[in-house]
């Protein structure tokens, strides 16, 4: 396995810009109006499920109580709704192929 | 949300584009995203989250059918931390 670094939005947009053919600007407008999508309607409580990528699943984690690691004081840790993804058979066997 | 839903989105916000066109970018989108984590990189989304990968060993597992023991052989898996704008949101209410 090579070791490679981060990608980021501007790479994300660079691809687009190369692979498709939208100028750099509507590219990054792009990769912008995909995230805040997907953010919208998992901000609204949905699901988003991308076929051949994987699933963004939302849990919502009842109360229950934690401890200072540090005091050992007894904090009740609030409900919460938690993001997780899972991912496609596709991209799991993408990764572990490593290609 | 599913991702012909996420087209028709995008679609209306770039009424300039053409629907293959908005395709191409979804997908080129999600197999950069992809293909970074197959080369042992990882993927930072700020505000969304980010994607990377972890080791699994190899362990011993079980044929739940017939209880025979296997080597399930050691692999890499993806796995995403949401960001913390995305906590927050997730919980605003």
């Amino acid at each position: 396995m090579r070791s490679v670094g981060t990608l980021t939005r501007a790479d994300l947009a660079e691809s687009i810009n190369r692979r498709v053919g939208l100028s750099r600007a509507d590219s990054l407008e792009m990769v912008e109006a995909i995230l805040q999508h997907m953010s919208g309607a998992l901000a609204e409580g949905e699901n988003v499920k991308i076929s051949g990528f994987g699933t963004f699943l939302l849990r919502d984690k009842a109360e229950r109580i934690g401890r200072n690691p540090k005091t050992g004081v007894e904090v009740p840790i609030t409900p919460r709704r938690v993001l997780t993804f899972r991912a496609s058979q596709m991209l799991k066997d993408r990764i572990s192929d490593g290609s | 949300m599913i991702r012909s839903e996420l087209l028709q989105a995008l679609a209306k916000d770039s009424p300039g584009l053409r629907a293959e066109e908005i395709e191409r970018v979804v997908d080129v989108f999600f197999d950069e995203i992809a293909g970074r984590l197959a080369d042992g990189g990882r993927v930072e989304l700020r505000g969304f989250g980010a994607f990377s990968t972890r080791e699994r060993d190899a362990r011993k597992g079980r044929n739940p059918r017939t209880g025979e023991s296997v080597d399930v052989p050691g692999k890499r898996v993806p796995y995403f931390k949401p960001g913390k704008e995305m906590r927050i949101r997730l919980n605003a209410e």
